[in-house]
């Protein structure tokens, strides 16, 4: 492929495929966040984050995807010919997401509506597909499957703050399972944070973030 | 939808609808090769051409095997309903005719393979196109429209990814504050780009 510093290479995450259990985990959420580090998935990360609930569907879909699809690359990994891995990849990847959009088509219509074909684009998300070929195929199931899980827990943790933000400040109010956070009648809700642009800008925002956070330096990362 | 004609389609996936600025899809390669405006012509023409024509084959393949008989109300070829299916199918379209043209363009113009050749894999990755095939599919377009929503949507991301790549090259000499360099001023400059865009809204309007 092409694109191997970008999509489908683990980035500035060398200790990551040597790293396993806790060290993992740790990786997925934080060291190597896929989102605000790596910077991968983003299509489906701006889209589906103009509402909290919104985001945090999207993050267990794709949990469920990784982990899923990190299992059975992972088992599959030595009968997988060299050659046509990525397709066997997008294979299996294709199959949990039609398996989590079918579930979602039947108990939460409403939330199937809302994110549209964004769910069906989990198959294309990098994320993934980044898991699969980066760390699956080189590692045992157990180990896949965690990685799988830190991968989901730090993109949905990244969407949830993007959601949190934009859906505060683009509506003045959080609703999550009944409960409801109000910034109260003085604020008058900015309908760009919910738009487009708003997305963008808080995703900027939170990388930048990040790297100060991290206190890491943006152009050593992407070597 | 079906009174919209094709070009008011078009001319709406270009501006309102922009499928990168307001649909967000197509971001990774936005991102890694808005560099120069070269690749970036390059990739956006690729990526142009192929979504055109699966947006079109996975049009006929749904309507016409996919769906079910009692749906689609003319022939199909499976009567079963297989619509379940169709991320698979598309994204298994979408590949196998991104192969298909690499082959040919190899065969038949090597010049053209050295200018487009190497931006082909990266297509078959990219959500925009499967993102735009879904979309025709969940808007009920008819085929005309599938069509012009096709080569629009593509249209539209060479548009944003050209514009984005001659920012970019301004951009080397600027001074940015350290942790926002990088993707993160990107961002901000799509942020910019998607509001003036928003300009557009009043001019066509669809879903």
């Amino acid at each position: 492929m092409a694109n191997k510093n970008t999509c489908m290479t683990c980035g500035g995450s060398q200790g990551l495929c040597g790293g396993k259990g806790i060290a993992t985990l740790k990786d997925g959420i934080w060291t190597s966040n896929p989102l605000a580090i790596q910077v991968l998935g983003i299509c489906s990360a701006l889209a589906v984050t103009n509402k909290l609930s919104n985001s945090l569907v999207m993050g267990v879909a794709l949990m469920f995807v990784c982990v899923g699809s990190n299992l059975f690359v992972s088992l599959l990994r030595n009968h997988i010919p060299h050659r046509i891995r990525m397709i066997a990849e997008v294979a299996i990847i294709a199959t949990f997401v039609i398996l989590f959009d079918q579930f979602l088509k039947a108990y939460y219509w409403e939330m199937s509506k809302q994110l549209g074909p964004y769910v069906g684009l989990i198959i294309t998300n990098c994320i993934v597909m980044g898991r699969a070929e980066a760390f699956a195929l080189q590692n045992a199931p157990l180990v896949s499957m965690v990685d799988g899980l830190a991968n989901g827990i730090g993109y949905g943790v990244a969407l949830a703050i993007i959601g949190f933000v934009r859906e505060l400040f683009g509506s003045g109010q959080v609703v999550l399972f009944g409960m409801t956070i109000d910034l109260g009648s003085w604020y008058t809700p900015n309908q760009l944070m919910i738009l487009a642009p708003g997305a963008f800008f808080v995703f900027g925002v939170l990388i930048a973030a990040f790297n100060v956070l991290k206190g890491s330096d943006p152009e050593e990362d992407k070597k | 939808m079906s009174e919209t004609s094709a070009i008011v389609i078009l001319i709406a996936a270009v501006f309102t609808n922009n499928i990168l600025l307001s649909n967000f899809l197509g971001m990774c390669s936005f991102i890694a090769c808005s560099s120069q405006v070269g690749t970036a012509l390059g990739l956006g023409t690729a990526v142009t051409f192929v979504m055109t024509m699966t947006t079109m084959i996975n049009y006929i393949i749904y309507h016409y095997v996919l769906i079910s008989k009692e749906a689609a109300g003319h022939f199909v070829l499976v009567a079963a309903d297989l619509t379940h299916l169709q991320f698979i199918v598309f994204i298994a379209v979408i590949a196998a005719f991104v192969q298909l043209v690499e082959m040919i363009v190899e065969r038949f113009s090597p010049k053209l393979y050295f200018a487009l050749g190497i931006f082909l894999p990266l297509i078959t990755v990219n959500c925009a196109i499967l993102g735009a095939s879904l979309f025709a599919i969940i808007r009920n377009y008819t085929f005309v429209q599938t069509v012009g929503f096709g080569f629009g949507a593509g249209l539209g991301w060479l548009v944003a990814i050209v514009l984005m790549a001659g920012l970019q090259q301004k951009m080397q000499y600027s001074d940015i504050p350290k942790p926002f360099k990088g993707v993160s001023v990107a961002m901000i400059i799509t942020c910019v780009m998607a509001m003036a865009f928003m300009g557009f809204a009043g001019m066509v309007t669809i879903q």
